[in-house]
């Protein structure tokens, strides 16, 4: 009896191993970093790939990732071979993948910016600088490797108070995304949040925010930020110039709706060039080696 | 009273836990705390089984993942136990227990990414770990006597196939099935990573507030678990195991060349990998050790010391729900119904729902670390103490409770706690995940600056850890004599 049980085991960890998955070379995978709510990033990458695949003739999937790293290790591993980064998961990732390049960004990324907000009960209002006020009070960022909710904000906090964030609040947080930043700060959960204009835009225009208990204090300096980003060896799987279909096609994005749902009003052409800064600070702050 | 062993370990543990409180962040931060627990409550009782079209195949795919890892973990523990008296064998066995399944998911998917076997694997290597073990105890606790009346020339494996088995077959198969059951819920919290189990969607719905939806997931999940005996039968097993492969999904194909650049690049600590040498090395394993590990361990040690306790607490306090010495059947079914919902929900999703709704300190891991596993012991000794008989002019009530029975069970009490001690330390350190500064917090953020070198060093500090404190463990078992079946 134990024996043949041990048979079984062994003929299905065998099959195991036989059936890999069956994702055809054809199939271009791409994934986002997961900034905002699940249910909209698949709402609007689902559309995008669509019309990926529309425009450029091959399937397009589109995975759902639980983290920044997970996006970056995706693309790095050749699992997916486009991906719509952030500035510093695009810079991370670029520098791993050999030949990749950036290829578009929204017309709202060139000059992208950051607010830090507050819950009512702290009494800060919208300033010219990061008020002292801050020292003391609770503060979450948005990812770990988030640029708008962690990077850029840590780095006015750094130069503001000449010290590091852990030193400077009393208690730190990574709340994950940038819709869970404003709800923790809106229910008070934590005092001050760091969030990008983007996603605070959009959720007070569409109603889902209650002004009466949280507000901005403070808007950062603008910095480049989200862009399209695809392998080096695309061109070689896909095909001689499928690199630059890719941007056009993305480029030639004219539908409302989907350009609605990240919100950007268009995409333009970008280099890797664009993220120099972004990489500077990423050193500085000792995120990149 | 202090004259007692017991007493004065229980005593000293109790006093540690005192002042690492001390230390401890213990705070509830959310503002309205209370609304958003009346708000999940609600969602509990207002289940919303069809909001979302991937919890069924969700359930599917945790059932998948936990047969899979399970039986492979399990061929293997049992290959394992057969050479386990080899000491190299069993330091490579306690070293691969001692890492806990999110962070060999979270080892895996930096180079296999997100095809199934990440997750198989990362259920079956620490599992196997952990087989090897259990079987070789239970192996060594068989009666020998069948063995020494074989004819002379008995071959070694018919000997071992026909006396060491059939004597061990109903602790083999009792332990297994048990394991089946941790195995569920170990794949469910997989999905917290990405793995396309129910954890992946249950943090979805949870961090939007969609509480219904969460708790439509939860029930599907208890229903799941307690309704094993009624669909785990030996005869479907062979069905279930040799169809589970082909529900684990497609995810996405592994490139080979990933495997052997994690192995020889990203791992090899930087210095080294930078051809700075030995003199490059040193400063980075100070500056690992005092930034990051070492208050990392702290705060592993002082969460897992309050939560041994607070499990203690729990433990003592809930066991006479079900002990049939006190209250009406009415009363054991209520107990028995919260003991299940509490040991069979995991850790980190208890945890997880807690930070949601308080707010980020250590209090919400410390309450979900003793609800679980205080839920598991109560259950084992509620179960005891209905098995002893009392004079029937015995005390009543509280007296009851203090001078006849907790006293009675008082050593297979600290024998479980004690047996649990690792295990809470592992799942401390992994709470990190969720942003409480143990060891898994300075994990999670090296893997998510891309710097597996760092986060490889921490999980190595973590295993090391893990190991000293069973060994700690098992240590003042010996000196109180407390003997303990294994549990997961």
């Amino acid at each position: 009896m134990a024996l043949n049980i041990i048979r079984k085991l062994a003929a299905a960890s065998a099959m195991l191993f036989a059936c890999s998955a069956a994702v055809s070379a054809q199939t271009l995978v791409f994934t986002a970093i997961p900034d905002e709510d699940e249910t909209k990033l698949v709402e609007r990458f689902r559309g995008i790939a669509d019309y990926l695949s529309e425009n450029l003739d091959v399937d397009v999937r589109y995975i759902p990732v639980k983290s920044y790293a997970a996006a970056v290790s995706a693309f790095r591993n050749n699992q997916v071979q486009l991906a719509w980064f952030g500035g510093l998961s695009g810079v991370q990732a670029r520098s791993l993948v050999p030949g990749s390049e950036a290829i578009a960004q929204g017309v709202e990324d060139q000059a992208f910016y950051s607010h830090i907000i507050a819950h009512k009960s702290t009494g800060l209002n919208e300033a010219e600088d990061l008020p002292e006020a801050l020292r003391g009070k609770t503060f979450t960022f948005g990812s770990k490797g988030s640029t708008s909710g962690r990077l850029i904000p840590e780095y006015y906090i750094r130069e503001a108070f000449n010290e590091a964030p852990d030193d400077v609040f009393s208690r730190v947080g990574f709340s994950g995304n940038h819709t869970r930043t404003l709800r923790l700060v809106e229910a008070g959960t934590y005092e001050v949040g760091a969030i990008n204009f983007s996603v605070w835009d959009k959720e007070t225009k569409d109603g889902n925010v209650d002004t009466d208990a949280v507000k901005v204090i403070w808007t950062t300096p603008s910095y480049p930020n989200y862009q399209w980003s695809i392998r080096g060896d695309a061109d070689e799987r896909f095909g001689e110039g499928f690199t630059d279909r890719v941007q056009q096609a993305l480029l030639n994005m004219k539908d409302e709706e989907l350009l609605n749902s990240f919100p950007r009003s268009g995409f333009i052409p970008v280099s890797n060039d664009a993220y120099a800064p972004i990489e500077a600070v990423g050193k500085q702050i000792g995120i990149i080696d | 009273m202090f004259s007692s062993p017991t007493v004065r370990v229980s005593f000293l543990f109790v006093a540690i836990a005192l002042v690492a409180l001390v230390f401890a962040d213990v705070a509830i931060t959310a503002a309205n705390p209370w609304k958003d627990l009346g708000r999940f409550f609600m969602g509990i009782v207002t289940p919303d089984f069809f909001s979302s079209e991937g919890v069924a195949l969700a359930l599917l795919r945790t059932v998948a993942f936990a047969f899979v890892g399970v039986a492979l973990g399990g061929l293997c523990g049992f290959v394992l136990s057969l050479v386990y008296r080899n000491p190299a064998v069993r330091m490579f066995c306690a070293f691969i227990r001692a890492i806990h399944e999110l962070f060999w998911a979270l080892i895996f998917l930096q180079f296999f990414g997100f095809h199934p076997l990440t997750g198989v694997l990362a259920i079956a290597i620490p599992y196997a770990g952990i087989f090897a073990k259990v079987y070789s105890e239970i192996f060594e606790e068989a009666d020998p006597t069948p063995g020494r009346l074989l004819p002379p020339g008995t071959g070694v494996v018919s000997a071992f196939l026909y006396t060491r088995i059939p004597d061990c077959w109903v602790q083999l198969r009792t332990y297994t099935a048990y394991r089946l059951e941790c195995g569920l819920r170990s794949s469910a919290i997989l999905g917290f990573v990405g793995l396309p189990t129910l954890g992946f969607f249950l943090e979805s719905a949870f961090s939007q507030g969609h509480y219904s939806e969460a708790g439509a997931m939860l029930i599907l999940f208890y229903v799941l678990i307690a309704t094993m005996p009624l669909w785990v039968k030996p005869k479907l097993l062979p069905v279930y195991i040799l169809g589970a492969p082909f529900f684990l999904g497609e995810g996405l194909p592994i490139v080979w060349g990933n495997v052997e650049r994690f192995f020889t690049q990203d791992i090899i600590p930087s210095p080294l990998r930078n051809g700075e040498g030995m003199g490059g090395l040193m400063p980075w394993l100070g500056d690992v050790m005092a930034t990051e590990a070492l208050p990392g361990i702290w705060n592993t040690l002082v969460l897992t010391q309050i939560a041994l306790v607070a499990t203690g607490l729990i433990a003592l306090l809930t066991f006479p729900l079900i002990s049939n010495h006190f209250g009406g059947p009415v009363r054991r079914t209520g107990g028995h119904i919260f003991l299940v919902i509490a040991r069979s929900t995991p850790e980190y999703i208890l945890a997880y729902i807690l930070l949601q709704l308080w707010g980020p300190s250590m209090l919400p891991a410390v309450v979900a670390l003793a609800l679980h596993n205080g839920g598991i012991i109560g259950h084992l000794i509620g179960r005891q103490s209905s098995a002893i008989d009392l004079r029937p002019d015995a005390a009543t009530g509280f007296n009851r409770y203090t001078y006849e029975l907790v006293p009675r069970v008082y050593r297979a009490f600290l024998a479980f706690l004690f047996y649990r001690w690792e295990i809470i330390m592992r799942e401390t350190a992994i709470l990190g995940i969720l942003g409480i500064y143990t060891l898994g917090f300075y994990v999670d953020s090296a893997i998510q600056n891309i710097q597996f070198d760092r986060a490889m060093m921490l999980i190595l500090v973590t295993a090391l850890l893990n190991i000293g404190v069973d060994a700690l463990g098992r240590f003042i078992r010996k000196k109180l004599a407390l003997q303990t079946m294994p549990t997961c």
